[in-house]
């Protein structure tokens, strides 16, 4: 019993102290913000999170902070494992902070009960749980920009331009690649409904988490059922393992397509030129031709306050880190407009969020026109269903391959809408919405 | 000086089996109860409360488990956190299909769930042992992984594949879901954690503990001396999985509250474990709870305390530094403890006993 005597008084003494220090830093916003720096998924986690945190280091450098106020931006390691998530959590809950970004669907689903208590809006974009997009059931939890049911609907339409039409579809056979967890099995249901409308097959090729790495029998299967296209829902190493694989049974890479998480540089990179042709949905551009890119070069990476080696800055998910700066900034921006205040809370973060509207103009004002596809959350939407695009992996860098694609918003919203009232009815007491709506017109 | 025997006298047989002997002992563990009872919900932060006390008490009843399994009986488990999430899933079916049923009372019967599925896995320890049970039990955890993802039954359909904690009451305190309070989770994980080490306590002290014992020390002359080896294996297997799935289930329900099951109880937990057990005390109930403190507590003050005292460390480098101190650890400790911290508490004990006059 010692230990944990020991053990508990130290971990007193670290919340005092980490109390007054929260005290002493009343003229900045706190934002704690999840990493994975470490763990099975560092591979994704370490560019994102160097993307997120040299965009507002850049902040604080280049305008000193968002609208005169500092942004404390603090990282907290999760290692991809929900026991930590939640310890970010709560650091989150007593720093302060005015946003929680959890970046994993189990933290995701385990803070969102909390949020409307502990006054913390979260914010995971393009991740967690999909219904949560109905604005009227979750106030305060936003996945902009799409939700992966829109995912693999633009799936679908981008084999339907490639074949020549939707009537193309008709006795095609259209694999789902994806990892055996809640993640990637996420668009079946939207992937049958679709099958049934336009009379494709679809086969399902798990990969059991343990499996990621040896994927050699899937794709057997996968040259056995002679499948056209394949729609790939992995995570981590199972992507470049999918890539490599595909490649090597001779399944045109062209036609394996990645969701947006399977699109980092990393995942192709390591298959070689067997690479070159591998797409991936995506919502924002790669590359560091963007003013807010060189910005972040010339005050932060240059300076030698970057945790990223300057090569890697501007690649896919390096950027995705960036976009996510970008939306978050603009919504404290938002915020501070709305309330007046200069150091806002996380109920005035919530009501920025609700009013983000990311057109063009907003998004060369960041300094990143045509960086990524407007975004516009209102009350009862706080996804916005934003529009993806395809990119193809050229055997060094990643080349948009297709228009826009917009997400059929009427077919995938009923669906939403119907997930998030099964969620509240399952969770018994779920509370009506009370918070008020922002006019954002 | 303080801690010692002189004049205390055993007159009664009961007085010579008590588990605590020395009055000093038991007045210690009162004030620890009283202590972790009165003060530490009042006075411990949120922070501290849910991200190490509530883990805490949750993962020691399933380490308790795993020292039954491993420590007493000498039978190795890597299903441990397969065994958890039986119980997360029983409780999280129990509680949806009846909710009128209290939310404490499903806690302790999905031990039973875990239990059965426990003795069913622990059927091959009749005939194999060491290594190749630990395989064994290898396949039970990642059966029971596969099973949490691909039954859609279990987690009722939810399209996002997760079991979500709905509100419970207790008397018209909420005591799970999001709005219940942390000290009043944290005190109905605390009666459980007492009311389940009690009980393992007698277990392991009475016959079937003696039983399980023997089997471990030689499991041919237990066999040889009567006892049979299939009622006392299958038997550690049921108590130590039940010690599990009620660990399991309170670690969802009143310290997570809703998570990707499927990904919280994997293989790492398991390890986690019995690295708790190892590092603890195998065979030691004392040792469960510093080896289960050990794993909670050395990340997070890691992580959180050292940058709150001053010394900067990173999130990513204190994830790697506590995967070295556990590792390093572990081996340290088996090669020249193998009885864990317990040892060194008994040790220390055995020096206050003659303090200041050791000669």
């Amino acid at each position: 019993m010692m230990f944990k005597k020991l053990a508990l008084g130290a971990s007193v003494a670290a919340s005092v102290l980490m109390a007054g220090f929260a005290a002493k830093a009343q003229d900045a916003i706190n934002f704690v913000h999840n990493t994975y720096r470490t763990g099975a998924f560092s591979g994704s986690g370490i560019p994102v999170g160097d993307g997120v945190r040299d965009y507002f280091a850049m902040l604080n450098a280049r305008d000193g902070g968002i609208g005169g106020v500092r942004i404390n931006f603090e990282e907290c390691e999760t290692a991809y494992d929900t026991r930590r998530s939640v310890e970010c959590y709560e650091q989150g809950k007593a720093k302060n902070s005015v946003l929680y970004v959890p970046w994993s669907t189990g933290a995701t689903l385990a803070a969102i009960p909390r949020a409307h208590i502990d006054k913390i809006p979260i914010f995971s974009m393009g991740y967690g749980l999909s219904a949560s997009a109905v604005g009227d059931v979750f106030p305060w939890v936003f996945n902009m920009p799409i939700t992966y049911w829109d995912g693999a609907n633009a799936f679908i339409q981008h084999v339907a331009q490639q074949e020549g039409g939707f009537d193309k579809l008709k006795g095609k056979t259209i694999g789902l690649l994806h990892l055996d967890a809640p993640f990637g099995k996420e668009p079946i249901p939207i992937l049958e409904t679709l099958a049934k409308q336009h009379g494709f097959n679809l086969k399902l090729y798990p990969v059991a988490p343990a499996e990621m790495q040896n994927q050699s029998s899937v794709w057997l299967s996968i040259r056995r059922d002679r499948t056209d296209w394949v729609y790939n829902q992995g995570w981590g190493a199972m992507n470049p393992t999918a890539v490599r694989e595909a490649a090597r049974g001779g399944f045109p890479v062209n036609r394996l397509v990645g969701v947006w998480w399977a699109g980092g540089d990393d995942d192709a990179r390591p298959a070689g030129d067997a690479a070159k042709g591998y797409r991936a949905l995506n919502w924002h551009q790669t590359g560091a031709n963007f003013p807010v890119i060189q910005d972040i070069i010339k005050h932060v990476v240059d300076k030698g306050q970057s945790l990223s080696p300057k090569e890697k800055v501007g690649e896919n998910l390096y950027n995705r880190g960036v976009y996510q700066g970008i939306l978050i900034a603009e919504a404290i921006r938002n915020a501070q407009a709305i309330t007046g205040k200069k150091v806002i809370t996380g109920e005035d973060m919530r009501r920025g969020l609700e009013a983000l509207n990311m057109t063009e103009a907003r998004w060369a004002a960041n300094g990143a026109a045509g960086f990524a596809s407007p975004v516009r959350v209102t009350c009862s939407d706080h996804n916005s269903q934003s529009a993806v695009y395809v990119m193809e992996w050229d055997g060094k860098a990643w080349k948009r391959q297709s228009a826009d694609i917009q997400p059929q918003k009427e077919m995938v919203r009923p669906l939403l809408e119907e997930a998030a009232k099964a969620f509240a009815t399952s969770n018994a007491g779920w509370p009506a919405r009370t918070e008020p709506c922002q006019n954002n017109s | 000086m303080f801690y010692r025997e002189t004049g205390q006298f055993k007159t009664t047989y009961a007085d010579d089996m008590a588990i605590f002997p020395i009055r000093q002992d038991r007045i210690g563990l009162a004030l620890i109860l009283a202590f972790a009872f009165l003060v530490v919900p009042f006075v411990t932060s949120d922070f501290t409360l849910k991200t190490i006390m509530l883990p805490f008490l949750a993962l020691s009843v399933a380490v308790i488990g795993l020292n039954i399994l491993t420590g007493y009986t000498g039978l190795i488990s890597l299903g441990s956190a397969g065994f958890m999430g039986v119980g997360a899933y029983a409780c999280y079916k129990l509680t949806t299909i009846f909710p009128e049923v209290n939310i404490i009372i499903w806690i302790f019967v999905s031990g039973f769930f875990a239990a059965a599925v426990g003795v069913f896995f622990g059927l091959p320890s009749l005939r194999i042992k060491g290594l190749y049970l630990a395989v064994a039990t290898l396949a039970a955890q990642f059966f029971l992984q596969w099973a949490f993802v691909r039954i859609p039954w279990l987690f009722n359909y939810n399209p996002s594949g997760a079991i979500e904690v709905p509100l419970r009451t207790l008397f018209g305190v909420p005591i799970t879901g999001p709005t219940a309070s942390l000290e009043v989770k944290y005190l109905i994980c605390l009666c459980f954690v007492v009311g389940m080490t009690w009980l393992a306590s007698n277990l392991v002290h009475g016959r079937i503990g003696r039983s399980w014992m023997a089997v471990r020390d030689m499991d041919i002359a237990a066999e040889l001396m009567g006892i049979k080896l299939l009622n006392a294996k299958l038997m550690a297997f049921a108590v130590s999985s039940f010690y599990c799935g009620v660990s399991g289930a309170l670690f969802v329900f009143l310290y997570l509250g809703g998570a990707e099951a499927g990904t919280e109880f994997a293989i790492r937990l398991s390890f986690l474990i019995l690295f708790a057990v190892i590092i603890g005390g195998a065979g030691s109930m004392i040792g469960s709870f510093l080896g289960a403190g050990f794993i909670v507590a050395l990340p997070t003050i890691l992580k959180f305390g050292l940058p709150a005292i001053g010394i900067a460390i990173t999130g990513a480098t204190a994830e790697k530094i506590v995967l070295m101190i556990i590792g390093a650890l572990t081996i340290y400790l088996l090669i020249v403890e193998p009885h864990g911290l317990a040892r060194l508490w008994q040790i220390m004990k055995q020096k206050l006993r003659v303090w200041p006059f050791p000669y």
